[in-house]
């Protein structure tokens, strides 16, 4: 070890040059491998562009803004469940944004060490149940109480808005979005605690230094120092909520009318794609669903990109720390 | 900013530290309340018979999902057969060979952007991949897709465990002239061993539970998976299915299955994440 240092090889393990063949063939067979996931996302969008041809041809741009969606007639098209996908998951996030910064600060600053590895643990525990689980509990166990005693309470306080309005269901946009919540929340908050611990003490000191409140130094020292991390995590919650399948499917009625209440049952693009892709007999009807997930695709590239610009920004801003 | 009184100050910390109490709260009770049901729901229906025997037509009592879990475990397997070594290799290619690399960062974005892929895209992308053209669907487009999920986690934590791995050990093995492949497989991968080992339980882990890549791809089925190229019976769509039919024996089943999946990945993901941190805290 001791002469290593004297005479050390190029410090980054790519500068060593490949001299024999065995050598050439392994880093080959590397960059092979690492190629397979540009092929199998190159492969979906031109899968997802060739068999969605004939619903753009057939309905052109429209197909984004109509809502009518008709089997039988042979009429398709995206609107309600492009809108039932950005309410669900603008409800989901309004909800859990807050909370999940909320309890990553209670978890850095204010819970004592053994408290918050509990709840830590819990929340990292919530974000490994497979949706499917969200679904049947969200169907059997959260809608029942949804229709029983959060929806009359909501439609006696709030129903003069529109938004409250209509039978309580138990199901639809509302539950489906409040399970959303709790399926992206552990992911805000895991990625939220570990930002918020990065913080430098030195800054926390001397906002406490200074005489500010814990809620003061949080506010202005450690939720600005880690924003873009933050960010960063809310746009990955964003993009989760944006595609979850299953738990939607079961909650949220599977109607594809665009309704103002959030009581009534509606569909997201997800959703849609669950339901109805085995059922489709008919070229048109299954173009028409390959379209939609063009659309949920396209969206997804969209939010990751700009996800992934804050995710490398915030990188960057703390590669000093490791 | 506006010059605040220090009642003021003080209330709104307080505030704040009264409204962290029920937030956190809200997390474990969400957590505690699922598996509290999944529990009680679903224990009953765990019986032998429920592990070894076939589903019974709708309404008749008694059978078992012996073949969903048969298909399951068999879809999950040869997922991580398939999925797992890809995902080492091209960990290894993303930290040993130009980690800095304009492809490397190409690759990393791609890798980004298919873990953030909704898993029923990927099942609609094996559908029209493997399904279409075969015109059935089968367990291996099953598998396929349930691969495809488990491909971007194994390659992020590949590289994040290989980075682990310090310098010098790659210098000494390089130093006494084993070939680069030598080094990476025999003395890196043994380095990182603990960590490629849970991760890769991690990713198989979460698949496991996956729906949605499954239900345009295996589909589901009443019978043993005798062949892959059939359609093949597995636990996460007969949950779906069976929470979705009228029959309360069928349902009694759905919630015995999730009861299933949910301690077996949950145990997963315990085991590894108790593993991963303590490998962190040696390193």
């Amino acid at each position: 070890m001791r002469e290593s240092t004297v005479e050390r090889p190029s410090a980054s393990p790519g500068a060593v040059h490949d001299q024999s063949r065995p050598d050439a063939v392994f880093k080959w067979l590397t960059a092979a491998c690492s190629l397979v996931v540009i092929v199998i996302m190159a492969g979906i969008f031109f899968e997802l562009v060739r068999n969605s041809g004939m619903a753009f041809r057939e309905f052109g741009f429209s197909f984004l803004t109509t809502d009518s969606w008709n089997p039988i007639k042979g009429e398709f098209g995206a609107a309600s469940s492009i809108y039932g996908t950005l309410v669900s998951t603008g409800i989901a996030m309004i909800i859990a944004i807050p909370l999940s910064i909320i309890i990553a600060v209670y978890l850095v600053e204010v819970a004592q060490p053994r408290v918050s590895r509990f709840i830590g643990g819990a929340v990292e525990l919530l974000a490994a149940i497979p949706s499917i689980i969200y679904g049947m509990w969200g169907l059997f166990v959260f809608a029942a109480l949804m229709q029983t005693h959060v929806q009359p309470f909501l439609g006696k306080h709030l129903g003069a808005l529109p938004l409250f309005q209509g039978p309580p269901m138990g199901i639809g946009m509302l539950t489906a979005g409040l399970i959303l919540a709790f399926m992206v929340l552990p992911f805000i908050t895991a990625i939220t605690r570990d930002v918020l611990m990065m913080v430098p003490p030195v800054l926390k000191e001397s906002a406490y230094g200074v005489g500010s409140t814990m809620w003061e130094a949080v506010r202005f020292v450690s939720l600005k120092y880690g924003r873009r991390g933050i960010v960063g995590a809310v746009f990955l919650g964003f993009g989760r909520a944006l595609g979850e399948t299953m738990a939607v499917t079961f909650v949220i009625g599977n109607s594809h009318r665009i309704s103002p209440s959030l009581f009534s049952a509606g569909n997201t693009i997800a959703s849609s794609l669950a339901n109805e892709f085995n059922e489709a007999s008919e070229p048109i009807y299954l173009s028409s669903l390959f379209a939609l997930a063009l659309v949920l695709f396209c969206i997804m590239l969209a939010f990751q990109t700009i996800a992934h610009y804050w995710v490398t920004r915030m990188q960057r801003l703390e590669a000093g720390d490791r | 900013m506006r010059p605040r009184s220090r009642t003021e100050r003080r209330a709104a910390d307080t505030a704040m530290r009264v409204a962290m109490v029920p937030a956190a709260l809200i997390g474990i009770a969400v957590l505690a309340w699922i598996l509290w049901e999944v529990i009680a729901r679903g224990i009953g229906a765990l019986t032998p018979a429920f592990f070894t025997e076939l589903p019974t037509p709708p309404g008749m009592e008694g059978g078992g999902l012996g073949n969903a879990i048969l298909g399951t475990l068999l879809m999950t397997f040869l997922a991580a057969l398939l999925g797992t070594p890809i995902g080492l290799l091209a960990g290894v290619f993303l930290c040993e060979f130009g980690p800095s690399s304009r492809i490397a960062t190409v690759v990393r974005f791609t890798t980004n952007l298919l873990m953030g892929t909704p898993s029923i895209i990927i099942g609609i992308f094996v559908y029209s991949v493997l399904v279409l053209p075969f015109g059935r669907f089968s367990g291996w487009a099953g598998a396929v897709a349930l691969a495809i999920l488990i491909l971007p986690v194994v390659m992020r934590t590949t590289e994040d465990m290989l980075n682990l791995v310090p310098d010098e050990l790659r210098e000494s093995g390089l130093a006494l002239g084993a070939p680069r492949w030598r080094v990476t497989l025999g003395i890196i991968f043994r380095a990182a061993r603990t960590g490629l080992v849970t991760g890769v339980l991690l990713a198989v882990a979460r698949v496991s539970g996956e729906t949605a890549p499954l239900l345009f791809t295996a589909l589901n089925s009443f019978y043993w998976p005798g062949s892959l190229s059939q359609p093949t019976a597995n636990m996460t769509v007969t949950i779906f299915n069976y929470a979705m039919s009228p029959y309360s024996d069928w349902q009694a089943k759905a919630w015995g299955a999730s009861l299933l999946i949910t301690v077996s990945v949950l145990a997963v993901t315990v085991l590894a994440r108790f593993v991963i941190r303590d490998k962190r805290k040696r390193a």
